[in-house]
């Protein structure tokens, strides 16, 4: 009994840990997508924040440079992504393609050109990284039931994780009662009639991909220095697409998302648990577990449960001279 | 999909000159990057072309990568003609691999040349069926093509895993991948370099694809609905029947690649034998202009980095073969998504600035 408790417990802590890069993409996603950028490079910008944090962190002996460097290379391809999509009217989802490649092959070089590993960065010691932090009173508390026991799932879990966590209603807030975000969701609703209130949808949108870049480049400084110890190839390992189901999923809001992002986190968590375990002499088939997320997402889509409804100007370029 | 800003500029500017500016650019972006990894840009070109066009084996190694590059990259043209991004082809060439397994596998009974063929067709079939649900997903249930075939590819990897190691994998295997395929093979051209008869299999495709577009009823209604959907109603078509026909043409077209590969290269089911020669395919899709010829030139250009890159790897090891995959992006991103970003400039060239 005491095991299986002990299980859940990892479980649990195992789903807070993996939902952290799914949550802050999956706001990259909706600040972006609420715009009216649609934004499938959410994987390639993690993977370079991913990479530049594990770098940033050697080079400086900081973890907190890895960060701000990953936030910085992150924004860069979110320029990039935005120049194209809202200065040149291009086509949102072919940039985004380039912007996962390029990041995908520019980390590997880059990576191999300054360590010599093959593309992997030396592996990070703990003073290098966001380690877990002990929440005040874990230990007194460790006795208690039930509250004990949940308290622990909570305590144990990196900076940037508490982080995450706080951005959400903090996202929550901005998106339903600031000026900007009413201004950003009319931009990815109906961008005409935000211009004919003489605000600059073109402003909203580069601020919004900002946004988005500030996040992703938090999600891959929590991968390579929180999650893991150094950056290794493909590492982001289809999170941010796994993001993008969710954002679908929540149908473009934020306490959804964190929903949606937590059960992906947790089907991850069981995938991990459950790999090479056997039920009654059967073998767990934990590929099907781990294809779950998209064929949800599928199956959601497709109208069979509820309705997901994109922002109407989502993946439209906007030109005033129309 | 292409938007046309001014149609003032003479035809060849638009199908070829602004290409291949796109191009140079691309390019010279990659050769900043060879820059800051402290190599020289043109010794590396040299060794690149060497590389692959230097030998008989340099050749025949580009011709293979072509193959695959050919095959998918028809797959995003043909969707592209209909409005259709396809980003599936990854995964719809990667389950077309049961196809031609099963066939190889399961048919040792017939005579070798009915299972080839039929293990053609079933890799057709496979991919076409994993492109025709995203298909019917978006005629039918107004799901968005590009999430779902992005789904689709995902859902493929995991299913792919499970079959090959519950089903393929013969007993006491340790390797995750099916047993020999000894019935049935494509010719292996010029040994030891995996070329193989299937490239002939391209260029019919090609053909295939070309008569199809602009010969065919059905290439008309795929263009019609690719160029205006609300209008292609009024001509009698019904969009949503083309786009799942579409949908599934595209899939048997990536689902070729597997025959390339499982039936003519690795003679076995493995796993990942797609290695992302799906996404290879939007880049020589957009850089063929989605015309067959375009797609053929863009896939050779394509076969010739990835030969010539691996070549370069061996020469100078800090470019390794990553760098194709950056060279890729920039290709994308630049006859992709800023297409028209160079076209002001050619066009005040073209033109006095009369108008601001």
């Amino acid at each position: 009994m005491m095991e299986q408790i002990h299980l859940i417990g990892e479980v649990l802590a195992s789903t807070i840990r993996l939902s952290t890069p799914l949550i802050l993409c999956c706001l990259a996603g909706l600040w972006s997508e609420r715009s009216g950028i649609v934004d499938i490079g959410l994987e390639g910008k993690m993977l370079a924040g991913a990479f530049a944090a594990a770098a940033g962190a050697i080079f400086f002996q900081s973890a907190w440079m890895g960060l701000a460097l990953a936030i910085l290379v992150s924004i860069a391809f979110s320029y990039i992504h935005g120049y194209a999509a809202i200065a040149q009217n291009g086509n949102q989802v072919v940039s985004g393609v380039a912007i996962n490649m390029l990041a995908a092959g520019l980390a590997l070089v880059l990576g191999n050109n300054w360590f010599h590993e093959g593309g992997r960065t030396p592996p990070l010691p703990d003073t290098l990284r966001f380690m877990p932090l002990s929440l005040p009173g874990e230990a007194a508390l460790r006795e208690v039931p039930v509250l004990g026991f949940l308290y622990q799932v909570l305590s144990g879990h990196s900076l940037l994780t508490y982080l995450t966590f706080a951005l959400v209603p903090l996202s929550a807030w901005a998106m339903t009662h600031t000026r900007f975000g009413l201004r950003l969701r009319a931009a990815g609703e109906n961008p005409h009639a935000v211009d004919t209130a003489g605000i600059s949808v073109s402003g909203l949108r580069y601020r919004a991909v900002l946004i988005a870049g500030i996040l992703c480049g938090i999600a891959g400084a929590f991968l390579s220095t929180s999650l893991a110890a150094g950056f290794i190839k493909d590492m982001s390992a289809g999170r941010g697409f796994m993001a993008l189901a969710a954002l679908i999923f929540a149908n473009w809001r934020t306490w959804p998302a964190l929903w949606a992002c937590l059960l992906f986190g947790f089907l991850s968590a069981l995938g991990n648990v459950l790999q090479g375990t056997t039920i009654a002499g059967v073998p767990v088939p934990v590929q099907f577990i781990n294809m779950l997320p998209y064929v949800l997402t599928v199956v959601l889509l497709a109208g069979f449960i509820g309705k997901s409804i994109p922002p109407k100007a989502s993946g439209l370029p906007y030109s005033k001279d129309r | 999909m292409m938007k046309k800003v001014h149609g003032e500029l003479p035809h060849w500017v638009d199908t070829a000159l602004i290409p291949a500016v796109n191009l140079v650019v691309a390019l010279l972006v990659a050769g900043l990057v060879v820059l800051i990894i402290g190599e020289n840009p043109l010794e590396a070109l040299g060794i690149l072309l060497k590389g692959a066009l230097g030998s008989v084996r340099g050749w025949s190694y580009m011709l293979y990568y072509a193959t695959n590059f050919t095959f998918t990259g028809l797959a995003v043209a043909v969707a592209f003609h209909a409005g259709l991004f396809n980003i599936g082809g990854e995964g719809q060439a990667y389950v077309a691999g049961l196809g031609a397994a099963l066939a190889g596998l399961g048919l040792e009974f017939l005579p070798w040349p009915i299972a080839l063929l039929i293990g053609i067709m079933a890799a057709m079939a496979f991919g076409a069926l994993w492109g025709f649900i995203p298909g019917y997903l978006q005629a039918r249930r107004g799901s968005h093509i590009v999430i779902t075939t992005i789904m689709f590819n995902f859902i493929a990897a995991s299913l792919m895993v499970y079959l090959i190691n519950n089903w393929f994998r013969p007993a006491g295997r340790m390797a995750v991948e099916s047993r020999e395929i000894t019935h049935i093979s494509l010719v292996n051209l010029l040994p030891p370099s995996p070329l193989n008869a299937a490239v002939f299999l391209a260029g019919l495709a090609a053909w295939f694809t070309w008569y199809l577009l602009w010969r065919t009823r059905l290439g008309y209604e795929i263009r019609a609905v690719g160029a205006n959907p609300e209008a292609a109603v009024y001509a009698g078509i019904k969009p949503q029947r083309v786009i799942m026909i579409t949908m599934a043409i595209s899939g048997a077209l990536a689902g070729l690649m597997a025959v390339n590969e499982v039936l003519g290269v690795h003679h076995r089911l493995i796993l990942e034998f797609a290695g992302g020669a799906g996404f290879v395919g939007i880049a020589v899709a957009l850089m063929g202009r989605s015309h067959p010829v375009g797609v053929v030139l863009a896939a050779l250009l394509f076969g010739l980095l990835y030969q010539g890159g691996a070549e370069l790897s061996f020469a100078k090891p800090a470019i390794t073969r990553d760098m194709i995959v950056v060279i890729q992006g920039l290709v994308i991103l630049f006859m992709g998504a800023l297409e028209q970003a160079f076209r002001p400039v050619l066009a005040a060239f073209f033109f006095a600035p009369e108008k601001a």
